[in-house]
């Protein structure tokens, strides 16, 4: 049980650093300077409910770990995250749309976690989902936006979402950590959220006028530790510092 | 969607319930809903405020500076007009 705890905190742990960490990289670049501050706001409210994630999973650890040693000593097979927070940023449209479908998701599961059995998993996610309740809301005005917008606009994320698309199964699915700790009453079954998740998605591409994609083949493997070449580049990244001066603080 | 067609803003933030909303700066949006996410982003960061409103620049009208002499000036002189010549009975304190 305490195994599956640890494993399930890192999976949630990981996609919010990971993703986080990809924001982050817009700050300085954004397509003008108020949505260039609203990113990076996310980026942070991503790494702080990470900081929490991982904190909690490394007091389970077979032996201790912080938070800090779990995001930057561990290599990219060991990380737990979904393959769609990886994904480089490409252009805006790429960014909105990729946020969008992750925020529309982990914004039901908080929801759903603020009941967790577990009073610490249930303290977290009632902070975050305050913080995701507008990352919400900020992807879905966007894609709106850019979907009833120009012509160019709207092709652009049409073809973001229609590349993204088949990153989008594995966030609904569960192993059996999910099954052992919804029994429990701690976590809740993503499968159980896709319903939601389709209405709020047909809801906002009906009113972006944009299209679904069809059915599809799902890419899978992250919260196993299969991922795509592209985390082994962040990680290199944002684990550069610790790895070259081990044990630094500052 | 260049940056420089999104029209300008004026901002305006409460700090605290029972206070009245003071001028913060100002910011780029397409339309008011975007310029109050916006301003949510860049002058709500550090718990600023409880409130937001926001107003398109160009609908704001403002005095000239040129005509400061006759409009402020002549205040300048009549210190009657403060309230501070009449004795305050001390039981009532500070005004």
């Amino acid at each position: 049980m305490q195994d599956s705890l640890y494993k399930y905190l890192l999976r949630l742990g990981d996609n919010s650093l990971i993703l986080g960490q990809r924001l982050g990289e817009w700050c300085g670049h954004g397509p003008a300077l108020e949505e260039d501050i609203a990113l990076t706001n996310i980026a942070l409210d991503l790494i702080g409910q990470s900081t929490q994630l991982l904190e909690y999973a490394g007091s389970l650890a077979p032996e201790k770990k912080s938070a800090d040693e779990l995001a930057f000593l561990r290599d990219a097979p060991e990380f737990l995250n979904v393959i769609l927070v990886e994904l480089p940023n490409e252009d805006y449209a790429f960014t909105i749309a990729r946020q969008f479908i992750f925020s529309a998701y982990l914004d039901l599961l908080y929801l759903k976690l603020m009941s967790s059995k577990d009073i610490q998993l249930r303290a977290i996610a009632a902070k975050s989902s305050k913080e995701l309740g507008y990352h919400y809301k900020h992807s879905r005005d966007w894609i709106v936006r850019l979907g009833d917008g120009t012509e160019l606009s709207h092709d652009k994320i049409q073809h973001a979402i229609n590349t993204i698309w088949t990153y989008s199964g594995e966030l609904f699915e569960d192993d059996k950590i999910e099954v052992e700790l919804t029994e429990k009453g701690i976590a809740c079954l993503n499968s159980g959220l896709l319903a939601e998740w389709k209405v709020r998605v047909e809801d906002c591409f009906n009113e972006a006028t944009l299209t679904i994609p069809e059915e599809q083949w799902m890419q899978t493997g992250g919260r196993t530790g299969k991922h795509s070449e592209h985390l082994g580049f962040i990680l290199s990244d944002m684990q550069f510092l610790q790895r070259a001066y081990p044990g630094n603080e500052w | 969607m260049s940056k420089s067609n999104w029209p300008l803003w004026e901002v305006f933030i409460r700090s605290k319930q029972g206070l009245s909303h003071k001028h913060v700066g100002s910011l780029h949006a397409a339309d008011a809903e975007m310029a109050i996410e916006n301003a949510r982003d860049v002058y709500t960061r550090r718990m600023e405020g409880i409130s937001i409103w926001v107003v398109p620049s160009s609908e704001i009208s403002a005095s000239s500076p040129d005509d400061k002499d006759i409009m402020y000036e002549p205040a300048n002189d009549k210190v009657y007009r403060h309230p501070t010549f009449y004795n305050i009975p001390p039981e009532i304190g500070h005004m």
